[in-house]
């Protein structure tokens, strides 16, 4: 009975039932001021692993919970998170896939006696990506077991600001409690459910992943990269694909070079529809969708029919079903994203929040993945590093992908206004693009710097094959303070794509062309 | 003295001057000579009676690759009157080629082509993998191949001689040989000569490729310079050598089906971080390249039945002797010149890889030819940068030292685990200084796009990248250049590097 009441505490209108001892001995102990773990995680992704490995690593009791909530359309999926299971991984690896489709087609120019067209299965395709990362789940279970990390497949809410209610997916229930709580648990696409049938009969990134069956015509709507880059492997396999678009594609992203990307899916057989927003949804008695959208420059109003409506209109982030009022932290009202300073900590001071749901982070994995092995080290292992979150290169792996790492021209102008901004830029063509007669008009390289000397370099923006090989060293560089001069004087590696970004001579101010020609 | 004076010249006034046995005048005209710079050149010329007048050129280019194209046209830029003289002498097999020099027809460009074409075949066969629907089984077919990387050089070719062109600069197929100071013959291939004066020369008539020497090669073998356009499929293949020219060609002709051998004599990559090139002969004797270690061929003959069809001979280069006043190195025929690429002889010059103990890179020559015009036209003192990190074909720059911390880690390219490619064989390292704040003083990746992904490292080095910098940088995620963001493990530490997949 004492137990009993000490349970009912802070957390009284919380009923659960005391089938397991596990519970009592939990809550004895969460009564005697020991808590079971040093630091839980709650999310097991990108952020959420990293940290708690860090911490074992350091020698301290982690646990670490993870639920995937099955998306409305059923799809759920093992441990890793966003990244692992329907985000980085394997849009990545249907990128390729469609790559090769173009390769195939280059082939029959290098002289491969390939019997063209050649079809393709989704079914084979979604298998090898999917058992690819099934065996990344398991990979990631057995490491957590191997660093001594407990793994909880439990959804979790809190039940005050050290304890977490963890339910499995049979409705079982248990409490765990921890000195040091770290939320990373990321987040999920959003559904425009003011659109009618969005929600019935739309998918997202959740879903296109791990289909059986090939989602055939598709309709993309948004702008953002998950939109294009879905759009761009989706046309690459061979499927008729639109995107539909709002405003501009990419925002925040270099707007020239978005417009670049989306130019060259045009011209290779994505279809775009710009300026217009869906509003209805239905399901045709065959089975297809037909969609209704307006087109907002002329007002008119359109019609088409899709096998697959593929939603990628932002993502918000996993807190709603978190009783974050429980523990008393704070989320942005705007965002709903969790409100965090420069050392992850939120509103409580040993509550963390790291990744795609705080407030102000880049929602990328290497990122999230940093942070939380750096807020490990915070916490258990004497450090004070922060994360530095300047000039944090990315790359959107479009057909023809785009690298970045630095401020756009934009940003750079806004900044430090246009005369004290030199842009030097090239189109190039890659060697491999000539024998395969590939169109090269969107290969593209600007770098923007600082006018005066020594002109530090403020941003690179690549468009080309292997964007993000190209990218990384140079964002090394930058992270150096490299200057235009220093770039200039490394010697080109010959003959390949990046080694045009040493070669950059033409500054948009010269207004000279600058179609690089032969080999100097 | 003024009757005498009056006699051998039309000067009434004392002084008169006279330079190298020629007579510019009184102090007007010396200052006048100084002005316009004809009394410095006076100073600078060779003593002989057999000096030109005025020049046909203010620069003769004799040889029209990368070095040679670069200077010509950067010289012109300054309106300067500049020749090039490039002049390809056929293989022993009677392969020959057009403007633009080794890197753009039997170098760089068709090699990077034919890899390209190698690694095309293994797509095909990973494309299957991701639910393409390809045959087992695609066969290669060599001259289709070769003509369109054949066209393509043709296009270059064309473009070379077009750029020249609209620069002003004068082109000749022609064969230069120095036959004075300041004046070269320039032979065609009909055999008719002509004969021109400069002021300067700059010569970047580069190397070809050596033959061994022993009996049966000029016959039988055929060298980098004939591969790129035979008009037959090589078939079985011998590659003889173990620089990098061997090893590409090896690799790409089995990329391309072709049963192939590599012989070597000793160590492969000679002068390339040894543990490296350790490992890519292992993954190409993995991938069903033949290697035959520390032999040399001794003969070679024409058999019957043709086991082997085509002997690549890669020793090494020949060194282009050249008959001019220039000194050459007695023992290779290379020509050591000054950190201004001046040779012993003040107005003759040189770049490229005829030089002495230079890297034999196309960008570095072109940076050698541009710098060099800047400086003789445009008041330039820059001088390429004999410290330069350059990439060398799998990534690899800068120093492998002793003292040093080595971090290191296999890595597997996301594209490969579906194709089950390959796991824990690419590699990547970087050397630290330990005394200097462990500068990163090397760089070595051996994977996919290795020069995609060096470039911008190269860039990152040559700003004074240290470990901590580079453990501080996000990794761009899924790529393979990432893993030189979380290299954690030294080889002193001898901790495991194997992957697991996460």
């Amino acid at each position: 009975v004492a137990m009993a009441a000490a349970l009912r505490g802070p957390g009284a209108r919380f009923r659960w039932r005391l089938a397991a001892a596990g519970g009592a001995r939990v809550a004895a102990r969460v009564a005697a001021g020991q808590r079971d773990y040093d630091l839980l995680v709650i999310g097991g992704g990108s952020g959420g692993l990293a940290c708690a490995k860090e911490a074992a690593q350091l020698g301290r009791r982690v646990a670490v919970v993870d639920y995937v909530e099955p998306s409305p359309r059923g799809t759920r999926w093992g441990l890793g998170g966003t990244c692992v299971n329907v985000g980085c991984i394997p849009k990545k690896l249907m990128h390729q896939a469609a790559l090769l489709g173009g390769m195939i087609r280059d082939a029959r120019h290098y002289g491969w006696e390939v019997a063209q067209p050649v079809q393709h299965s989704w079914r084979k395709m979604a298998e090898a990506v999917q058992n690819h990362v099934k065996s990344l789940n398991w990979g990631h279970r057995v490491q957590l077991q191997d660093r001594k990390v407990k793994y909880f497949n439990v959804k979790a809410s809190f039940v005050n600001e050290h304890t977490v209610c963890g339910v499995t997916k049979d409705g079982k229930e248990t409490l765990l409690s921890a000195d040091n709580i770290v939320i990373a648990t990321g987040g999920r696409p959003r559904y425009p459910t003011h659109i009618e049938g969005a929600l019935e009969y739309g998918i997202t990134s959740d879903d296109i992943f791990w289909l059986k069956e090939s989602p055939g015509k598709t309709l993309v709507v948004g702008a953002s990269y998950v939109a294009l880059e879905c759009a761009g492997f989706l046309t690459g396999i061979g499927l008729d694909t639109t995107v539909m678009i709002r405003s501009i594609p990419l925002r925040g992203f270099d707007q020239q070079m978005s417009s670049l990307v989306t130019e060259h899916m045009a011209s290779h057989g994505t279809r775009f529809l710009r300026g217009c927003t869906p509003s209805q949804v239905r399901r045709l008695p065959a089975g297809r969708l037909q969609v209704t959208w307006e087109d907002r420059t002329s007002g008119k109003e359109d019609t088409d029919t899709f096998d697959t409506v593929l939603w990628a209109v932002g993502r918000v982030p996993e807190t709603r079903s978190l009783n974050l009022e429980k523990s008393g932290v704070k989320t942005s009202p705007d965002s709903q994203k969790i409100l965090v300073d420069s050392r992850d900590a939120t509103s409580v001071p040993h509550i963390y929040a790291i990744g795609d749901v705080a407030e102000g982070r880049p929602e990328l994995t290497p990122t999230a993945i940093m942070a939380g092995r750096l807020l490990a080290q915070r916490l258990f292992g004497q450090s004070a590093a922060l994360m530095d979150y300047d000039n944090v290169p990315t790359t959107v792996f479009t057909p023809l992908e785009y690298g970045c790492v630095g401020l756009s021209e934009e940003e750079a102008v806004a900044r430090h206004g246009q005369e004290h901004v030199e842009v030097y830029h090239a189109y190039y063509k890659p060697l491999e693009f000539t024998v395969a007669e590939r169109d090269a008009s969107q290969c593209y390289i600007k770098m923007v710097c600082l006018r005066e000397p020594p002109q530090l370099v403020l941003g690179l923006h690549f468009l080309g094959p292997n964007a993000g090989e190209v990218t990384q060293g140079f964002a090394l560089g930058i992270r150096c303070g490299a200057s235009y001069a220093q770039v200039m004087r490394t010697v080109g590696i010959h003959p390949t794509c990046s080694e045009e970004v040493v070669r950059l001579r033409i500054s948009k101010r010269s207004g000279l062309d600058p179609t690089v020609t032969g080999c100097g | 003295m003024e009757a005498a004076l009056s006699e051998l010249t039309p000067e009434a006034d004392v002084p008169v001057v006279f330079v190298k046995q020629r007579k510019i005048g009184g102090h007007g005209s010396i200052l006048k000579a100084y002005q316009e710079g004809r009394l410095q050149k006076l100073l600078k010329m060779n003593d002989s009676e057999d000096l030109p007048e005025s020049y046909d050129y203010d620069l003769v280019i004799i040889g029209g690759g990368s070095g040679g194209l670069a200077a010509a046209k950067e010289a012109a830029k300054y309106d300067k009157k500049v020749m090039v003289l490039d002049f390809v002498t056929p293989t022993p097999l009677g392969t020959r080629w057009g403007l633009g020099g080794t890197c753009v027809n039997v170098g760089c460009i068709p090699k990077k082509l034919m890899h390209q074409a190698a690694l095309l075949g293994q797509a095909l066969r990973d494309s299957r993998n991701y639910g393409w629907e390809v045959e087992e089984t695609v066969k290669h077919d060599w001259e289709k191949m070769t003509e369109a990387v054949q066209n393509h050089i043709g296009s270059l070719n064309w473009g070379y001689r077009v750029a020249l062109r609209e620069k002003k600069v004068v082109y000749e197929n022609a064969y230069g040989q120095f036959i004075g100071p300041h004046r070269i013959k320039a032979t065609n291939n009909k055999g008719k000569e002509k004969i021109y004066s400069a002021e300067r020369f700059l010569i970047a008539t580069g190397e070809r490729p050596r033959y061994l020497g022993i009996p049966g090669d000029k016959e039988y073998c055929i060298s980098s310079d004939d591969l790129f356009s035979l008009p037959y499929c090589p078939g079985k293949t011998l590659v003889v050598g173990a620089s990098y020219v061997a090893l590409e060609c090896a690799g790409f002709l089995a990329g391309i089906g072709l049963d192939v051998t590599v012989m070597v004599r000793s160590i492969l990559l000679r002068g390339f971080d040894q543990d490296m090139a350790n490992k890519i002969g292992e993954h190409m004797e993995e991938h069903g390249v033949k290697f035959i270690r520390q032999f040399v061929p001794i003969k070679v003959s024409r058999v019957a039945c043709r086991f082997v069809d085509s002997i690549l001979m890669l020793k090494g280069k020949k060194r282009v002797v050249l008959m001019v006043a220039a000194s050459f190195s007695a023992l290779t025929g290379k020509i050591p010149v000054t950190d201004e690429e001046q040779t012993n002889v003040p107005y003759i010059y040189a770049i490229g890889d005829v030089l002495e103990d230079k890297l034999e890179l196309t960008p570095v020559a072109i940076q050698a030819g541009r710098l060099l015009a800047q400086r003789l036209y445009a008041g330039s003192t820059v001088k390429v940068r004999l410290t330069s990190f350059v990439s060398l074909p799998s990534g690899i720059m800068g120093l492998s030292c002793l003292l040093a911390n080595v971090y290191h880690s296999y890595f597997w390219p996301l594209e490969w685990t579906v194709p089950s490619r390959d796991n824990n064989k690419c590699y990547a390292k970087v050397v630290c200084n330990i005394k200097d704040n462990e500068r990163v003083v090397g760089f070595h990746v051996l994977g996919p796009n290795a020069g995609e992904v060096t470039q911008g490292f190269a860039a990152a080095l040559k700003c004074g990248l240290t470990k901590k910098q580079l453990d501080n940088t996000i990794g761009i995620h899924p790529v393979c250049a990432e893993v030189f963001t979380t290299l954690s493990v030294t080889k002193r530490s001898g901790g495991s590097i194997l992957q697991t997949g996460c």
